[in-house]
């Protein structure tokens, strides 16, 4: 199970923030501080992996993450997922934003956070890998901001 | 109103939107908060409006800053609102709004229940979606147990693809917050392991992974259904959770693991996923106890590959593997010496920290020393403190393994200021205490380097078993005056209490051994020098915070003071100081103490004082002063548990396994098989016997059943006079046995026709379970088990018309429940009626029967139904409401049960304990106890006087003893069982029958 996703930039700030289990929101700003604390410290080239971090802590659990230019990718995930998988998987929904942004970079994800959950839910689902194939990940995208599209034209109604 | 829409929309155009949002914090950096706070003020504005769109606008900025750390929380009623709209686009918005900052306790959320319902079955599945995903977020133990049904619903109904697989996915969450959804789900899971969609498939492969990491054992039945799928699935995804879900089992189930080596070792052969590799190493490494020495070769030759490779991140995985093999195969892995050696020296942390984790299991006697030594290097250049620490815990451990072992030179062990409890090896090997004795005196007397710098690595611990050693062996010492002077540094002071302690205590003795040596010689004033010294030094430590330090400091300065006097009398002290410190002393094995019996009338746990009462100890002052005074190497309080606890704590966790959504029990009767599998032709696996008789078997009425029946049957008919329609339901097991439950509560439905349904709900001949029609050559089927078999139950209804119109087209539907489910032909819905084959004139009744999936029997279950039918003379359509109600007790089997078994049954332990109480029943005992037996298929044990015992039995061989007590018009049954559930039910059902009389 995936615990958290997180996206920050070089400096700590949160573009994308997905808990799958409840904090405070306090709690949830305090984790991700550490977390960018932990992971900015690291170099380049040396492992993804990362033990520890007292909050999102406990034995079972380890951070994947993967450093693109500005931004950190995070994940919080336990035992039962495979290191190698989610490292592949966050490669896949960077690749996916790359395409649905067309040439993503941090100004994408700081004013579009919420079709950055959108995408994301189509890929993992309560901490749960629903999908791993960009090309379905981006039909289903592209077929909800269609309707979405769709929607805008008809007159508004009040419901 | 449409003036207002107008004005909403000409509204919006002003409004900002997410990007003017985030737009107008970036341009605020200085004062973001006071911007961010007249931003909310502004949604609170927007979300005061009609208009959805505006407040959908609102949310979203809401879920934005969320993100940022705002408490969003008392927009939870808008977001409901926002998830309610008929539109996508802000459904959407909604739904994620709600996944981001609802929780269990977000008390809106009941309201959500209906509206996540209707998205659920809504003819888009873009609503369905947002709706599962959302749900997934939040789900609470009440939206599971609500929509449970939905959910199953869509996972075997749902005719789109990506529906059903976010329905399998969100089943877990649903398991997790309502356990009891689990039993009657689970067959519907294990359909979908093999459903033809890839995607569905690997939905239910990681729901049931996830499921099995908690307990495998529960699962080990579908070992075959897995290995199946390994050999056929080329999904890497789904490959490497099937592995990792053998790589649990493998432990549980040795067998398995030498079925396993195979296909395993084939795929680390041929695969170019590294991914699938490392996971395939790791589950034959689960497996290694039993598998082959090569196969373990094989794995270390993989990780080596691993380790070696430019990319860090296999490097790392490839030592954590290794340190797996260690623990059982530690001869493999120290062949790889070098390269982990190698490691050490990675610029990567998390390497080094895995290398180390392995180096424990690379030293011998040989390479002690060199690895040491390799390790001080980098205690000296390690930066990070976390690696510090952890470098210098890993070297005590190496060389305190397995009691000193491997340490040749004490000499050189001593001389290394880190090495653990030197105490411990002086006391032991006195050949070498003159050695250690001069090396700590150097250490002391350099303390302050090592306070300094150390003091929070826990270093200076060592200076603690310095200060003891130059005490205890100071006529080793070449000169102790000089240690003696270091001891009393003022620096000392700044040391943890417990070594101040240790200090004093052995600067007296040092004192002694000083004294000794200058009075032998003539001038007596260095020896009032050295006295002069203790006097001047050690007010500082009876000014310590440390009570321990204070006394002891207290009591040594008095001695010296004393010793002061006579010195300026010339009398000599020396010998009798020092016989205050005399003894040698030896070393004493671990167990000695609890070898000391406890003196007679020594009580060790009583207060020697009163303890200080509540109110005094809130006292912060005291309590600061004290904490750290615990002496550090008291001896660890033996703490005896009682029968009574561990009986306590027994129950509890049985209890707790009840309760875990994990821990699937499986029915009491079944009996573990291991089948005698011929080779390894087959994975072998646990078979669980369907012992429990499905077909009931005919039993004999008994007399007063009959007797019962008759009054009965009067006062049906008298009641049927007097209302013009009721329905009543009753239920009959299969062998004919009836009774009444009592009339439904009606509810206020009037139709002119006297319509009479009377159920008969027998558990009869259940038919085989749903897997025999598979080919039984399957060599994966032989030795799959029968988890939790529903079972069919075929009620008969019978209908009686009692209005004086012809009666036709009747049509009988049911709600189902999760547990309960009409059975319907095939390709029928889910909610479509039956038709009952027919017609009913005027006075005539008819039996039909229908056939139930009952998937558990410990809970009773009311099933609402409508009988819609149409009156021939007028044509009209026609609608009748009823309940079906499934007692727990029409599960139960009248079995006869001897005194003896039924003693011993209730002394096995096995049963859990409930009881009731029943006041004002108002009847001799013997019709009380026909009462339990004729409604609730009990059977008479045995009985004495106004007390009886009484057992039953439930179709799937659940006990159920009762223990029945009667005192003037109080009863009271003692009841056990191994169902606590169904016991509960029973007793319930129990308490009904007579609160009706």
């Amino acid at each position: 199970m995936i615990k958290a996703i997180l996206i920050f930039n070089n400096h700590g700030k949160p573009r994308l923030s997905k808990f799958y289990e409840h904090y405070t929101e306090d709690t949830e700003q305090q984790i991700i501080r550490e977390t960018f604390h932990l992971v900015s410290k690291r170099d380049e080239n040396v492992c993804n992996f990362l033990e520890g971090g007292m909050l999102i802590g406990g034995s079972d659990y380890k951070l994947i993450y993967r450093h693109y230019a500005t931004l950190y990718f995070v994940f919080c995930v336990d035992s039962s997922e495979s290191e190698l998988g989610i490292l592949d998987l966050i490669q896949v929904f960077v690749e996916t934003l790359d395409k649905c942004f067309e040439n993503v970079c941090e100004l994408d994800l700081i004013f579009h956070v919420d079709k950055v959950h959108n995408i994301l839910a189509e890929m993992v689902m309560g901490g749960m890998v629903l999908e791993t194939n960009m090309n379905e990940i981006i039909t289903q995208v592209d077929a909800q901001n269609k309707m979405e599209k769709s929607e805008t034209r008809q007159p508004e109604t009040i419901s | 109103m449409a003036l207002k829409i107008v004005k909403g929309s000409i509204d919006r155009m002003f409004d900002k939107n997410l990007q003017d949002l985030v737009r107008g914090i970036r341009n605020h950096k200085e004062d973001e908060a006071k911007y961010i706070s007249t931003c909310i003020d502004e949604i609170k504005q927007e979300l005061k409006q009609d208009n959805i769109a505006v407040k959908a606008n609102a949310v979203c900025k809401l879920t934005y800053l969320q993100m940022l750390g705002y408490d969003v929380s008392w927009a939870a009623f808008n977001i409901v609102e926002v998830m309610s709209s008929s539109k996508f686009t802000y459904k959407r918005i909604g739904y994620l709004a709600a996944s981001q900052c609802f929780h269990e306790s977000t008390d809106v959320i009941m309201l959500t229940t209906n509206q996540i319902r209707k998205d659920l079955s809504s003819p888009n599945q873009y609503d369905t979606g947002v709706a599962l995903t959302g749900l997934s977020c939040f789900v609470t133990p009440d939206l599971a147990r609500d929509l449970a049904n939905d959910i199953m619903t869509l996972v075997s109904h749902g005719d789109c693809v990506k529906r059903k697989r976010c329905s399998v996915l969100i089943m877990y969450k649903v398991f997790l917050k309502y356990p009891e959804s689990l039993r009657p789900a689970f067959p519907r899971l294990k359909e979908k392991l093999e459903d033809p969609d890839p995607g569905v498939q690997s939905a239910a492969v990681n729901v049931i992974c996830e499921l099995a990491r908690r307990n495998p054992k529960n699962y080990l039945s579908l070992a075959p259904l897995f290995f199946k799928l390994m050999t056929s699935s080329t999904n890497n995804w789904v490959l490497i959770k099937i592995i990792k879900l053998f790589g649990a089992l493998t432990p549980l189930e040795p067998r398995l693991g030498k079925k396993l080596i195979e296909p395993l070792t084939n795929l680390i052969h041929s695969t170019s996923a590294m991914s699938l590799l490392y996971e395939c190493v790791n589950t034959v490494i689960a497996g290694q106890y039993c598998s082959s020495v090569g196969s373990v070769v094989l794995c270390v030759q993989k990780l080596r590959i691993l380790i070696e490779d430019s990319d860090q991140n296999l490097k790392y995985l490839g030592l954590l593997a290794m340190s797996k093999i260690l623990k059982t195969h530690p001869k493999s892995v120290q062949s790889h010496k070098d390269l982990i050696l190698q490691c050490l020296d990675d610029k990567d942390e998390s390497i080094r920290l895995r290398a180390l984790d392995l180096l424990y299991g690379m030293v011998s006697k040989k390479n002690l020393m060199e690895i040491v030594k390799k390790l001080m290097l980098h205690v000296d250049k390690a930066e990070g403190t976390t690696y510090r620490d952890e470098l210098l815990t890993k070297i005590i451990d190496i060389c305190s393994q397995s009691n000193y072992q491997y340490i040749t030179n004490f000499e050189w062990s001593v001389s290394q200021p880190v090495t653990p409890h030197p105490p411990g090896i002086s006391v032991s090997w006195w050949t070498i205490r003159v050695f250690a004795v001069a090396q700590m005196a150097t250490l002391l007397d350099n303390a302050h380097l090592l306070t300094g710098s150390m003091q929070r690595n826990g270093i200076c611990e060592v200076l603690y078993a310095a200060a003891w050693i130059c005490g205890e062996f100071s006529e080793h010492l070449e000169n102790p005056l000089q240690t003696l002077e270091a001891m009393l540094r003022p620096k000392v002071a700044t040391l943890p209490g417990h070594i101040q302690a240790v200090y004093v205590q052995n600067a007296a003795k040092l004192f002694a051994t000083v004294l000794k040596s200058q009075e032998g010689n003539t001038d007596s004033t260095t020896a009032q020098e050295t006295s002069q010294l203790m006097i001047d030094r050690l007010p500082l430590f009876v000014q310590s915070a440390n009570l321990e330090v204070q006394e002891r400091a207290s009591c040594i300065l008095q001695l010296v003071k004393y010793i002061q006097k006579l010195q300026q009398k010339d009398v000599e002290v020396a010998e009798e100081v020092i016989a205050l410190f005399a003894g040698e002393l030896n070393p004493v094995a671990p167990k000695a103490q609890k070898k000391v019996p406890v003196p007679e009338g020594l009580d060790l746990d009583a207060w020697i004082n009163e303890p200080p009462s509540e109110s005094e100890s809130e006292d912060e002052q005291p309590k600061a002063i004290f904490a750290k005074e615990e002496p550090k190497h008291s001896r660890p309080r033996h703490t005896e548990v009682d029968e009574k606890e561990l009986a306590r704590r027994r129950e509890a966790r049985k209890q707790e396994q009840a309760n875990n959504p994990f821990y699937i029990k499986a029915s009491p009767s079944s009996q573990k098989v291991y089948q005698d599998a011929p080779g390894v032709e087959h994975i072998p696996v646990v078979q669980i016997d369907l012992s429990v008789p499905l077909k009931v078997p005919g039993l004999p009425m008994s007399d007063q059943y009959v007797k019962l029946e008759e009054e009965r049957r009067q006062k049906e008919r008298a009641e049927k006079k007097k209302k013009e329609k009721k329905k009543r339901k009753e239920k009959r097991s299969g062998r004919g046995k009836k009774h009444d439950s009592g009339p439904e509560s009606e509810e206020d439905i009037t139709p002119a026709h006297m319509v009479d349904i009377v159920t008969e709900e027998m558990p009869e001949n259940a038919l085989p379970s749903d897997d025999d029609d598979k080919d039984p050559n399957d060599p994966h089927k032989i030795l799959s088990l029968h988890f939790f078999g529903p079972f069919q139950v075929v009620v008969s209804v019978i209908f009686e018309n009692k209005c004086d119109s012809f009666l036709k087209s009747m049509e009988f539907n049911v709600l189902d429940s999760l547990n309960s489910k009409l059975q319907r032909p095939e390709g029928s819905g889910p909610h479509d009626g039956l038709t009952v084959p027919f017609q009913l004139p005027p006075g005539v009744s008819n039996e039909a029967r229908f056939v139930f999936t009952v998937q558990s029997i410990v809970m009773p279950q009311k099933l609402k139904g409508t009988l819609t039918f149409i009156v021939k003379d007028s044509s009209t359509h026609e609608k009748l409401d009823f309940k079906l109600h499934f007692t727990c007790t029409s599960y139960l089997i009248t079995t006869p049960c001897y005194s003896d078994a039924f003693a011993k049954l209730l002394e096995s332990g096995d049963l859990k304990g409930s009881s009731v109480r029943l006041e004002g029943v108002n009847m001799p005992f013997h019709h009380l106890l026909a009462r339990i037996c004729f409604h609730h298929h009990f059977s008479v044990v045995e009985r004495i006087d106004s007390c009886a015992s009484m057992y039953s039995r439930s179709i799937q061989g659940h006990h159920v003893c009762l223990l029945v007590k009667t005192s003037g018009q109080t009863v009271s049954i003692d009841a056990k069982c191994d169902e606590p559930t169904l016991l509960g039910n029973v007793l319930d059902e129990i308490k009904q029958t007579f609160s009706q009389c």
